[in-house]
């Protein structure tokens, strides 16, 4: 396979196939925390998308430069953990200085990224698929915009919900659960159709 | 060498290097902050509850701290305390802290107006209203169906004989029930107001007369007999400026329907 066609695959299955939040069930706290809102749907999903793909790059120079030659990668989860939060605060802080609209428009869900377990998700995976660089960093901008399609479709469907009227004992967060589920069985439609359109 | 000594220098080293890069960054790209906001932002709760028309205490701080806010009794969270504290940090006078409650501009209950029509549908005012303005002869009033008592966070509204009522004692003041009264017959109205106009309607007297009997007719005896002329009647409905009212009750003795209160 050429190496823009397996981009492409990446690509593909991150944001349809493999999607974190509907396939893998990856990051499914700030999915239902966020997707009140579209507004807040916005930033959260610009947010993810730039942190992971930072975090991509520095997570996978990490682990190639300073854990594999030193025989440590068992302390994966750890270091990235750590190099993840400081990353997230270090980006804050420039963002503050020099961009200053960016800063405001992401507001409040950049610190909060730091507990998102889809972060560190991306980076362990890139690792066990042992992706080369620029691979990671598409890994992980795809992953990004396959979180955001998730929570932005999904907050559609609450806004529906809002509407709707289920039995008392299912109101609030039972019915959002439940259609958090059949969110995801669409999903399943995708299933299978990556890896016959880029072989 | 030992692998754990290894792993411990390692995970150390970039803990280290993490940390020493985020002292620089907060050092070198510091953002220069007014010195006037950390000492405001401490005088205020920091309960981040809204009330101020900010969003949360910091807000309010900075717009304090950028002159775009006069006012330093908006904190009503805080009380009396906290604008005592805040006169200090900006030396500006205290000023007391004006206590607002919700108000139900509606008397006209079941004894004092009709129905036009039997209303089966769904209960709640936003629906009864989108069929024929409710189901009551007058199209202003209180539909009564509560949407205000379902949102009030403290259970201080009740719906009595068809026309909502709030408990003073209990009000504090956020103005959902504001926001969510279809008819907007719900405001805020000083605590201390000594009068408020009971009716919302703004069509002809005679027209009133024929649909409510605690409905305003709009015919100016308050804003008339009003010394700080504090009362006007616009569209057949009086409205009192509170910020002029002196509270003699003047307006409440001559008013014919007994609908200021």
């Amino acid at each position: 396979m050429s190496d823009g066609a397996k981009l492409l695959l990446i690509a593909f299955s991150m944001i349809f196939t493999e999607n974190y939040v509907l396939v893998q069930f990856i990051a499914i706290c700030p999915f239902l925390g966020v997707s009140k809102n579209f507004d807040s749907c916005i930033g959260m999903s610009g947010a993810v998308i730039f942190v992971m793909t930072l975090a991509s790059a520095v997570t996978w120079t990490i682990y190639n430069f300073l854990l594999e030659p030193f025989g440590l990668t068992y302390l994966q989860t750890i270091v990235f953990i750590l190099v993840i939060a400081a990353l997230v605060q270090f980006v804050e802080i420039v963002l503050k200085k020099y961009i200053k609209p960016l800063y405001k428009a992401l507001g409040i869900y950049l610190p909060l990224i730091t507990t998102n377990c889809a972060v560190l998700a991306v980076t362990i995976l890139n690792i066990d698929e042992s992706y080369n660089f620029i691979e990671s960093c598409v890994d992980g901008a795809t992953a990004g915009i396959g979180f955001g399609l998730a929570l932005i479709l999904f907050c559609g469907v609450r806004k529906a919900l809002e509407r709707a009227k289920p039995p008392k004992c299912f109101e609030g967060l039972p019915i959002t659960l439940v259609a958090a589920a059949l969110t995801s069985m669409t999903f399943m439609g995708f299933a299978g159709i990556a890896d016959n359109l880029f072989h | 060498m030992n692998p754990v000594l290894v792993a411990v220098l390692v995970l150390g080293g970039v803990g280290l290097v993490c940390a020493v890069l985020l002292v620089v960054a907060s050092k070198f790209m510091a953002v220069p902050v007014d010195e006037r906001f950390p000492k405001i932002r401490e005088c205020l709760p920091g309960a981040n509850c809204g009330g101020c028309g900010y969003a949360g205490c910091d807000g309010y701080a900075n717009a304090l701290v950028d002159g775009s806010e006069e006012k330093i009794n908006k904190c009503v969270a805080g009380g009396a305390a906290v604008v005592e504290a805040l006169a200090k940090a900006t030396g500006k006078e205290a000023e007391a802290i004006e206590e607002k409650v919700a108000y139900v501009h509606c008397k006209g209950d079941c004894n004092a107006t009709q129905k036009k029509a039997e209303y089966n549908g769904t209960k709640t005012c936003k629906a009864s209203k989108l069929l024929f303005g409710g189901e009551g002869t007058c199209t202003f009033g209180c539909l009564g169906y509560g949407d205000c008592a379902a949102v009030c966070p403290e259970q201080a509204i009740n719906v009595i004989n068809g026309v909502a009522h709030v408990n003073g004692a209990r009000c504090i003041a956020c103005g959902q029930c504001v926001s969510v009264c279809p008819q907007k017959i719900v405001t805020l109205i000083p605590k201390a107001a000594a009068v408020k106009v009971t009716c919302s309607n703004k069509e002809k007297g005679p027209v009133v007369m024929k649909k409510c009997t605690a409905g305003c007719i709009g015919c100016g005896l308050c804003m008339r007999n009003c010394p700080a002329e504090a009362i006007k009647v616009e569209g057949f409905l009086a409205a009192i400026d509170y910020e002029k009212c002196i509270g003699c009750g003047k307006c409440r003795e001559v008013c014919p329907k007994k609908c200021i209160l």
